[in-house]
């Protein structure tokens, strides 16, 4: 924050600094939708574990209905989306250091796409090749 | 990384106790901050027991009368000592808050009394607003037109467009709000901040303005103003009962709009 003694530049050219990114709208606006997609998945997803904790119903035959499938891969890729934007929000907010920012960004979604890939892939094979 | 540790010379220690006259009665406690950069000397926080029978009722009152009658040392800044000018924001009782609307009344035991949070400190209770001024003015906060003057000399405005300045051209900036915001703490280098945000605002609401995209392009990026999160300390402290956090919202669903 404070100007340091071996930056002469005038404040106006320290407050304008490299520009505008001229993005930022689809990240945001991809935090609320996800955040709003999850309320009914997450909802579905609880009530659905209740149930086949109960014995209500069971796994293998859950997951077999594509409606169950289809909905257990959005919530899957949407949780993990969701949730690879907010961290990046988090770190964006909290590493001060450019580089250590852009590595743990990079390095937190390389971790949530993969995770969420895993169980994608995890869901399809049991779905198809159950 | 994260900045865990005060930087050198930072941690703020018990200063001096000024007693009130003798014979004083009704006596308050004022705990001030105090910091002179050219002692070299840590910052500290000294005690003024200031008579209340011959004080006015607002903190700026008595700040007014240690300077004048117990402690000709200490700094502030202040004008016009009715909420009109923002010359004396700083952190009362907590808060951030112009020293001139705030009654002493309201504060709870000893009256702690500290410079605007987060900012380098030029002396006492007096913050360097050098880096906020500039953001301010790389929003470009005057109107901006291609269409020439009217003949008229005027450039009209309907009633129903002129309410859409209502709540934004009240702002006095004395950047009470700005100062109030953890994510200006953090990320103050390129984060706008609510004042200036709100400022921003005022132009981008302006029906005279033909301006309002090659604004909205100027803050659309991640720091300048996607940093804010809805946090409100902002609206919480404005003395003036302005609400930044809702005009930072608007011109986040201005982006929207104009994207789809």
């Amino acid at each position: 924050m404070s100007a340091s003694t071996n930056n002469l530049r005038s404040p106006l050219g320290r407050a304008r600094g490299l520009g505008s990114a001229k993005e930022g709208l689809h990240h945001w606006w991809a935090q609320r939708v996800t955040a709003i997609a999850l309320v009914p998945l997450t909802l579905w997803f609880i009530i659905s574990v209740v149930r086949m904790a109960s014995g209500r119903t069971d796994f293998g035959y859950w997951i077999d209905s594509p409606i169950n499938a289809a909905a257990f891969i959005a919530f899957i890729a949407v949780a993990f989306h969701h949730g690879a934007i907010g961290m990046q929000v988090v770190l964006e907010d909290y590493v001060s250091s450019h580089g250590t920012r852009i590595a743990s960004v990079l390095l937190v979604k390389l971790v949530c796409y993969a995770l969420a890939a895993l169980a994608i892939v995890s869901t399809l094979i049991v779905c198809l090749g159950g | 990384m994260v900045e865990l540790s005060l930087p050198k010379n930072s941690k703020v220690q018990t200063g001096k106790h000024h007693a009130a006259p003798a014979g004083a009665k009704n006596v308050r406690k004022f705990k001030v901050y105090r910091y002179d950069p050219d002692t070299g000397a840590n910052p500290r926080t000294d005690t003024y027991d200031v008579d209340m029978d011959t004080c006015g009722p607002m903190v700026l009152d008595a700040l007014l009368k240690i300077k004048d009658e117990m402690d000709s040392t200490l700094a502030l800044r202040r004008s016009c000592r009715e909420g009109i000018c923002g010359s004396c924001s700083m952190n009362i009782d907590g808060s951030n808050t112009l020293a001139c609307l705030k009654p002493i009344e309201e504060c709870k035991g000893e009256v702690k009394v500290y410079p605007l949070p987060h900012m380098p400190v030029v002396k006492d209770l007096v913050p360097d607003l050098t880096h906020i001024y500039a953001q301010l003015a790389s929003i470009e906060p005057w109107l901006k037109t291609e269409t020439p003057t009217p003949a008229s000399g005027e450039r009209l405005q309907s009633p129903e467009e002129r309410e859409k300045l209502d709540g934004l051209w009240e702002c006095i900036l004395c950047f009470c709000c700005t100062t109030s915001c953890p994510s200006y703490w953090w990320n103050g280098d390129r984060y706008l901040g609510p004042a200036v945000l709100l400022q921003a605002a005022r132009w981008i609401n302006d029906s005279r303005d033909e301006a309002t995209g090659e604004r909205l392009d100027q803050l659309e990026d991640p720091f300048r103003l996607y940093r804010c999160h809805t946090i409100m300390n902002c609206t919480n402290t404005c003395p003036k009962g302005l609400n930044p956090a809702k005009a930072i919202g608007d011109i986040k669903k201005k982006m929207v709009e104009r994207a789809g």
